[in-house]
């Protein structure tokens, strides 16, 4: 066994200096007009080794360092004990969201404006995540090309702002709209597929979005993006210094109050808030309805959900459509929030991110989700000073999370849902 | 009730049921054995629509049912219990029991939880317990418990009594009889020949995808080629 252990984690050594080595160890220099090879600096070769013997040490010791990973206790102890009951569990969890509603009301007014930002940009992927959730966690299908959905609701903002000048308020619900008839169509053909092949077709579908926004240069701009996307009003007043359409009041002259840079800011935060509550509510009651059950009824057992007379098809259909609204909406927002968007903000890491945060969040629970949307937006800003290393840091948190918690932040719980007592 | 008439099944080119012919009548217990193989669940799956008939028809209280969808067909007074109890392992036996009741209103679906629970008592015991955790035998009674909570007028079991010690098989049968008091139509398919034979009105014997032998149930466990064949001498 310790033989074994000790071959294994010199095999495991070695590769990682084949790997890095010639990586790290050599520098290509250009003189003159030739190219020359040179050994890296000394320093630099004993970091290598030095990652080696880690590596060594590690795979050595894998089995003690794994268990004790293991015996850290969680956060969250509750999680792994048997529910408890699940009404009171739910109750909990509505007043742990309601806190955090309430705290995020009010916590904009005292933090830096750069803070804010940062949060509304968490309140988007908030609202992605969650819609996300409906499809992967709930439904359990796997959507790898969620982001086409955001972009299509981004762009249609962006679109029908730059060439009929409608506004932010009157786009929100025809991004959705259009997202989620997007989600229709494609989904109508492809959720006959199951698993990896779905996977690859929804991947498929993000890339071609994107391509198609990439090259329909007279329509979209192309890689030059659109820009000049206007912000959200407040009954008809602006939060710019001056008023850029006509009929519009400005927010400062209504209310006599100096011109702030910051009240921008927080206004469109408090409405990336509310449109994530609402999202929450939503999808809450979703779950809650039959629709929801028969989605993980499906999710369990296709076969035994059809015998049951279930429409697969029309169940998958309404998960699918349902996530894509959500996403149609988050897009809006976050064209408002940039005032500017190009095909670059829709690539397929995206789709990635909102995937981990899914995963990460537990699949299905809506707190798990929205605790994991917070930590993946927010621990790489903290970073900053690493941000070279910044998806090295991702996919360290990552395998950290497999070994530590494979069911996720919060693993779903899902909604008990009990008949009335008969009067 | 339930008609089948020279039905064709079809995997990709592979023919499953080379015309086969049978009928259930209202109230009846009809039982129907065969050899691994055979062609069994693949008639189940044929009345369900999943796969459909490629030729023959199938017909269900004077309806042909043939090229419904399933979606439909389950929704029209019939109820199955699939090969392997498939029950929602990850829901709760009352939740399991719910979606049985998918389609039906609230207070239905309390009368028919009632109901279950009398016929099925162990599961009232394990009510908040996840389905998947249960032993194979309080599966497959939370399986058929499902199945009567849409309240079908005609119930389909693919092997209730598999892999279950005879104890329970003897439970389980005991529980189809009692639907048939109850004036449900049951089809019955079965590898435990001579329980599901006793038990039945009538049977019919598959074999590689033909109707061989039907007669009435003892008839059947008199058969002597019956006897070779599935009773093991
Ligand atoms: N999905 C499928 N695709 C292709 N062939 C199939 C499929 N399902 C069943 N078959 C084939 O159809 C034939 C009948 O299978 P079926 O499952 O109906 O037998 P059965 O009588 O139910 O057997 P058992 O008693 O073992 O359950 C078999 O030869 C089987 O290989
Ligand atoms: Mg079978």
């Amino acid at each position: 066994m310790a033989a074994q252990n000790l071959k294994h984690a010199l095999f495991c050594a070695v590769i990682t200096l084949i790997i890095s080595y010639p990586i790290l160890g050599f520098n290509l220099e250009a003189e003159g007009i030739n190219i020359i090879l040179n050994g890296a600096e000394t320093s630099t070769i004993v970091m290598v080794f030095l990652a080696a013997v880690v590596v060594f040490l590690f795979q050595l010791f894998r089995e003690n360092i794994m268990a004790t990973l293991k015996s850290i206790p969680t956060p969250l102890p509750q999680a792994n004990k048997e529910p408890m009951a699940e009404n009171k569990r739910a109750r909990i969890e509505s007043w742990v969201l309601t806190a955090i509603v309430v705290l995020a009301l009010f916590w904009p007014f005292f933090v830096s404006r750069g803070s804010v930002d940062l949060a509304t940009l968490v309140l988007i992927y908030i609202m992605l995540a969650l819609g996300l959730n409906v499809v992967v966690g709930l439904a359990g299908l796997l959507d790898l090309g969620y982001v086409a959905f955001y972009a299509v609701g981004a762009y249609t903002f962006a679109l029908l702002s730059e060439y009929f000048g409608i506004s932010f308020w009157m786009s929100l619900p025809l991004g959705a709209l259009l997202a989620a008839l997007f989600g229709l169509v494609l989904g109508f053909p492809v959720l006959r597929l199951r698993g990896d092949y779905l996977a690859i077709v929804t991947l498929g579908f993000g890339e071609i979005i994107r391509i198609l926004l990439n090259n329909w240069t007279s329509l979209t701009g192309g890689p030059n993006g659109i820009g000049g996307i206007p912000e959200p009003t407040l009954f008809g007043m602006e939060f710019g210094r001056r008023v850029k359409e006509e009929g519009n009041t400005s927010f400062h002259e209504t209310f006599g109050i100096a011109y702030s840079g910051e009240d921008k800011v927080i206004f469109l935060y408090l409405i990336s808030l509310v449109l994530a509550v609402f999202t929450a509510l939503v999808i809450r009651r979703f779950m809650r309805m039959p629709v929801g059950r028969a989605w993980e009824a499906l999710r369990e057992d296709e076969i035994a959900a059809r015998s049951l007379g279930l429409n697969r098809t029309a169940v998958k259909l309404t998960a699918f459509t349902i996530g894509a609204f959500f996403a149609g909406f988050a897009g809006t927002v976050f064209a408002s929030k940039q005032g500017f968007i190009s095909p670059e903000s829709f690539v397929f890491l995206e789709s990635a991110i909102i995937l981990a945060i899914v995963v990460l969040g537990g699949m299905g629970s809506q707190l798990g989700v929205i605790l994991a949307a917070i930590a993946v937006t927010i621990l790489p800003e903290l970073a900053r000073e690493f941000s070279e290393y910044r998806m090295l840091i991702f996919g360290a948190a990552m395998v950290l999370m497999m070994v530590w918690r494979p069911q996720g932040l919060m693993p779903m719980r899902r909604i008990h849902i009990e008949l009335k007592k008969q009067e | 009730m339930l008609v089948l008439e020279d039905v064709h099944t079809h995997y990709g080119k592979i023919e499953a049921l080379h015309g086969v012919s049978v009928e259930v009548k209202k109230g009846e217990i009809v039982s129907l054995i065969g050899a691994n193989g055979a062609g069994k669940t693949t008639l189940l799956m044929t009345v369900c629509g999943h796969p459909q008939a490629s030729s023959g028809r199938v017909i269900l209280n004077d309806r042909d049912i043939t090229r419904k969808p399933t979606a439909q067909i389950m929704r029209s007074g019939i109820a199955i219990v699939p090969e392997g109890r498939r029950v929602f392992s990850g829901l709760t036996v009352e939740e399991n029991l719910h979606m049985g009741g998918f389609f039906n209103t609230k207070a239905e679906i309390r009368k028919s939880q009632d109901h279950v629970y009398e016929l099925f008592p162990r599961l009232k015991e394990r009510e908040h317990q996840r389905a998947g955790t249960m032993s194979g035998g309080e599966q497959q009674m939370l399986a058929i418990g499902r199945a009567l909570m849409s309240r079908p007028n005609m119930i389909i079991l693919d092997e209730p009594s598999l892999g279950l010690a005879p104890l329970v098989i003897k439970q389980i049968f005991e529980i189809i009889g009692h639907l048939r008091e109850e004036g449900i139509t049951v089809f019955l398919v079965e590898q435990n020949a001579h329980q599901a034979l006793n038990l039945a009105d009538r049977g019919y014997v598959l074999e590689t995808g033909r109707i061989r032998l039907h007669d009435t149930g003892k008839n059947l466990l008199a058969n002597p080629d019956v006897q070779n064949a599935y009773l093991g001498g």
